[in-house]
């Protein structure tokens, strides 16, 4: 050979490589958002009056504004608080007391009983955030376990494996999230 | 010269450094996939409540986020105030910000608009309520209570 070819001096490769990594490390952040999904129903008209539900099939869930709970009239317990919802929408024995249910044709699932219940979530305004979010937590885990364990049944795995779009609104339906909040009302405030 | 080289053959060589630059690179794609950049600085403080039965937000690009907790600045007291991008604003300004958020979006992309609220735990339910409303009002019904997840015992 000729000429000898000089090699690259690649020392400061390393330098330059943690400049820009501790310029990601400053300008991101880490944090995944999670949470509770919801959807707010939409404003009602003035005129119409609201539409009568039997008592049966609402369970209230009060939250005062010392973030005590009062459920279906009696104090409770927010450690309670799922199993009684999940008993409430499920009615395993077909109760009186608890909501009707409905038979309902679903694809993918055949004939199944949809429960007619209706959770009224009522709170005052001076209840905390963090009360709050615990009791949406506990509803919405009841439901959950519902759709996990109807889906086991039919379709062998957990709700949240399924990966099928269409068994997982046929779920959905089959246990809705039928969580329906009470219009604010101005008293007690702060 | 003789007592010096038999000294260096024994000892042991300098660790090559030449993989150094690989390692960190490595390091930086990570950082550079798993995390996001930061998007407004915070002017409230949000710590957000523990909950279980969480989902993951997704398509970040379709969210619209409004604060709620109290102000970083002390000279602005300790009542909760509500952060919309990068300042302070009233309830009222609520639906303005949501109807600025969905002119900033595609237009198929509108009906998929989430807000994410992320409330500090320590803030009253008559905020976040008077929110929800306006909410409401201007039709966002997608809303996802931002939480922390917790730990099962």
């Amino acid at each position: 050979m000729a000429k000898k070819l000089t090699e690259i001096n690649a020392s400061s490769m390393a330098d330059i490589a943690f400049l820009l990594l501790i310029f990601f490390l400053v300008t991101t952040t880490m944090d995944i958002d999670t949470g509770i999904a919801r959807r707010l129903p939409p404003p009602l008209p003035p005129e119409v009056d609201p539409p009568d539900v039997k008592d049966r099939n609402i369970f209230t869930v009060l939250v005062s504004k010392s973030d005590r709970l009062m459920i279906d009239g009696k104090p409770g317990d927010i450690r309670l608080l799922k199993d009684q919802a999940k008993e409430f929408l499920e009615n395993p024995a077909n109760l009186d007391n608890l909501p009707e249910k409905e038979m309902k044709q679903i694809d993918y699932l055949g004939e199944v009983a949809v429960s007619k219940g209706i959770i009224s979530l009522k709170n005052d305004r001076g209840t905390s955030y963090d009360m709050y979010i615990q009791v949406q937590d506990a509803l919405t885990a009841a439901v959950n376990e519902l759709r996990n364990e109807l889906s086991i049944e039919k379709f062998g795995m957990k709700f949240e494996d399924l990966s099928n779009e269409d068994y997982i609104s046929a779920i959905k339906s089959a246990v809705p999230v039928s969580i329906s909040e009470a219009e604010p009302e101005n008293i007690g405030d702060k | 010269m003789g007592r010096f080289g038999t000294k260096s053959k024994k000892g042991t060589p300098a660790i090559s450094t030449s993989s150094l630059p690989d390692i960190i690179f490595m390091l930086l794609f990570f950082f550079m996939v798993a995390t996001t950049m930061r998007e407004t600085t915070p002017l409230v403080k949000v710590s957000a409540p523990k909950a279980f039965e969480v989902q993951k937000l997704e398509k970040k690009s379709l969210v619209s986020y409004i604060q709620i907790g109290p102000p970083t600045n002390k000279k602005l007291g300790t009542e909760s105030r509500i952060q919309l991008n990068d300042r302070i604003a009233s309830v009222g300004e609520v639906q303005d910000f949501i109807i600025a958020e969905r002119e900033s979006r595609d237009e198929i992309d509108r009906k998929f608009l989430t807000t994410s609220l992320k409330v500090d735990k320590e803030v009253k339910m008559g905020i976040v309520t008077d929110v929800k409303q306006e909410l409401r009002e201007i039709g966002a019904f997608k809303i996802n209570y931002s939480t922390r997840k917790g730990v099962k015992k």
